[in-house]
């Protein structure tokens, strides 16, 4: 067996057979089942060794060929293959809680093994043309049959398809700079395209007017879920980028520039969220803001810089799938995300608004949430800038005041008494989640294992 | 003999994409885009070998029959679009000569960097690319903003098969144009067929 069958073509196997025979019913514990397993696997099982259990030896091989190119999954991948398949097992067994339609199910392993081969193929510039496949098959999640597209989506296929030639083009300009760094014009042009198709796969401002658009517009679980699992692939491939060109990492103009992207998604982000008066719109500018914390912590150049993207990225997957989780559970109820809509749903969906508010604040860097200890981590790599401290600090405490308008709308009801209106699955999933970001919060030590060799996959970017 | 084909490629190119946005009629849209394909065969094909162009320009067709047939099969029309399309052509075929300029311009430079591309290789591909981003610009109706990705890409593909002609990336590419098709006639249908149950309530 080799390390891409079973982390790519078994996934995708099996969300086309769920997609073709299972039921409703059963679609998400099969999906959740089978990417738990994998994630388990990928843990457990180090990949390229072999392992003598009884006097059976196995060995996952790390590489296979289709149509001449290669597909490779080496040892340090196995953590990130763990944690990848483990946010998105917690995300398929979240669909029954969610009422989200079973072909989330099959079409996110879909997706997921599709951006799983983007991290696989080699030359990995052919991953922009795979990220354009999974972003193609997102659609389907995004606009259900019976609903007419919205512009939003159209605007996030738009994009998507956009940055996929500006990235080719400036991975082949890119060899020619590695050939002669000191040709000013090429590596210019090659910069140049390389931001502009980052900035449309980062969704950087001003792209990034369709998340909130989207977020309005369609179910917040599958959008959560977009939210949650391109961004991780993008910034994995850009990581990629920086790790083999020894010129992007050591471009100070590239870093500014960066940088100030980052800096202006947290703070516009922070403050637009702050303003909304819809609780998708906010969900998407604090997705927003968080995008452009990677984005800054990109433009840091510190040896810690993977160790704290992934620190990062890892509370986000569960930050988003409980908020979008919460909103599917009050949707359903108000049939709007408006202010008006939801006015005092606490004391009719408490675990939902609860569990709501703390994956917000969390997203806020709020103490004792899994959301604080990168927080904490990215302004002690700042101090020494207090000005892009300053914009950080807006950004936050825009999302904080957004998630106090959250709640005081929530709770502002002159209705008597309480009832709880989730469902026991519900109930479940969101405590689960919820305890989960509180452990991260608590003890954030857990993840350590996790981090500890992540740095081996981006050799140069830890040196 | 070869150089004036692929010239006549360009001229074929120039007219399709300027059809593609002054016309409201879908059918003559599908029409110069099947063309503006048979175009992009013959200027790939400079660099790619036969099979390989033959690969792009047959997914290219069946796009335009998977466009088509869904379009044939919608009986609620755009009629708001269609009436905005019918206004401005002026524009268009003034924008559309904006890009034909700054091909003109940028063919020679682009040639001098990257030497054998051919300059009407160049020329097609810049002409597709900026024909495909108006296209997008100016309009929000999803079959046309197909169109236009459609034409961007098409041009892409021009100018990318003269610098990699891998199968994997002829494959992706492939996969991508028909996923355009299909997403995009996924997105004309939804919303215009009434719900099959209670459950999609």
């Amino acid at each position: 067996m080799s390390a891409p069958i079973l982390w790519i073509a078994i996934p995708f196997i099996t969300g086309v057979l769920i997609f073709l025979i299972s039921s409703e019913r059963y679609s998400a514990w099969v999906g959740g089942g089978v990417s738990a397993i994998l994630s388990l696997i990928a843990f457990f099982i180090p990949i390229d060794t072999a392992l003598l259990i009884g006097n059976v030896s196995i060995k996952i091989a790390p590489a296979i060929q289709f149509f001449g190119r290669s597909f490779e999954l080496n040892t340090a991948d196995g953590l990130l293959l763990a944690i990848v398949y483990g946010l998105a097992s917690l995300w398929f067994l979240g669909t029954e809680a969610s009422g989200t339609q079973s072909r989330f199910v099959s079409l996110g392993l879909m997706i997921v093994a599709l951006l799983t081969a983007s991290i696989a193929v080699e030359p990995f510039l052919y991953a922009a043309l795979l990220l354009e496949v999974a972003a193609m098959l997102v659609i389907p999640l995004l606009v259900p049959p019976y609903q007419k597209a919205g512009q939003g989506v159209v605007r996030f296929l738009t994009y998507q398809t956009l940055a996929m030639p500006f990235i080719l083009f400036s991975g082949w300009m890119l060899t020619g700079v590695e050939a002669s760094p000191s040709d000013l014009g090429t590596t210019l042009q090659a910069g140049v395209m390389l931001g502009l198709g980052f900035a449309f796969l980062f969704a950087v401002f001003p792209l990034y007017n369709w998340i909130p658009m989207l977020m309005e517009e369609t179910p917040p679980y599958a959008t959560g879920f977009l939210l949650w699992v391109l961004p991780t692939f993008i910034t994995i491939f850009a990581l990629g980028f920086l790790d083999r060109y020894s010129w992007l990492r050591n471009s100070s103009q590239l870093t500014s520039a960066i940088q100030f992207a980052g800096l202006f998604m947290v703070a516009s982000g922070g403050i637009f969220a702050a303003l909304q008066r819809h609780l998708g719109r906010m969900l998407a500018y604090s997705a927003i803001s968080q995008t452009g914390l990677i984005l800054l912590i990109f433009g840091l150049q510190s040896i810690q810089m993977v160790n704290l993207v992934f620190l990062t990225l890892i509370p986000r997957g569960l930050e988003l799938a409980i908020w979008a989780l919460s909103l599917s559970i009050l949707k359903r109820e108000a049939y709007s995300l408006q202010f008006s809509d939801v006015q005092g749903l606490s004391r009719k969906y408490p675990a939902a608004t609860a569990a709501l508010i703390f994956a917000h604040l969390s997203m806020a860097g709020f103490p004792l949430l899994a959301g604080f200890p990168s927080r904490l981590s990215i302004w002690q790599s700042l101090t020494t800038d207090l000005g892009i401290l300053f914009w950080v600090f807006v950004g936050m405490f825009g999302l904080l005041i957004a998630a106090i308008r959250t709640l005081a709308v929530f709770v502002m009801t002159e209705e008597p008494g309480w009832e709880l209106n989730e469902s026991w699955v519900q109930v479940t999933m969101l405590g689960l989640g919820v305890s989960g970001l509180f452990i991260l919060g608590l003890f954030p030590q857990i993840l350590q294992p996790l981090l500890s060799n992540l740095p081996s996959l981006f050799e140069r970017l830890s040196q | 003999m070869l150089e004036i084909v692929s010239w006549i490629a360009v001229v074929l190119i120039l007219a399709t994409a300027t059809a593609m946005l002054i016309d409201t009629d879908w059918r003559i849209n599908l029409g110069a885009l099947a063309l503006q394909y048979l175009a992009m065969f013959w200027l790939v094909t400079r660099h790619l070998p036969f099979a390989m162009g033959s690969a792009k320009l047959i997914t290219g067709w069946m796009v335009v029959a998977i466009l088509g047939m869904t379009r044939l099969g919608l009986t609620n029309v755009d009629d708001e679009e269609e009436s905005f399309f019918s206004q401005g052509q002026t524009f268009r075929i003034a924008l559309m000569g904006i890009v034909a300029i700054v091909t003109v311009g940028a063919t020679p430079s682009i040639e001098s960097a990257i030497p054998g591309l051919g300059l009407p290789v160049i020329a097609g591909g810049l002409l597709l690319i900026g024909g495909g981003i108006i296209h997008l610009g100016i309009t929000t109706n999803v079959m046309r903003v197909i169109l236009g990705l459609l034409t961007m890409l098409a041009g892409f593909e021009i100018l990318y098969a003269a610098i990699e002609s891998a199968i994997l990336v002829t494959g992706l590419l492939a996969v991508v144009n028909l996923g355009l098709g299909v997403v995009g006639s996924y997105l004309m249908l939804a919303g215009s067929t009434p719900l099959e149950s209670e459950e999609d309530l």
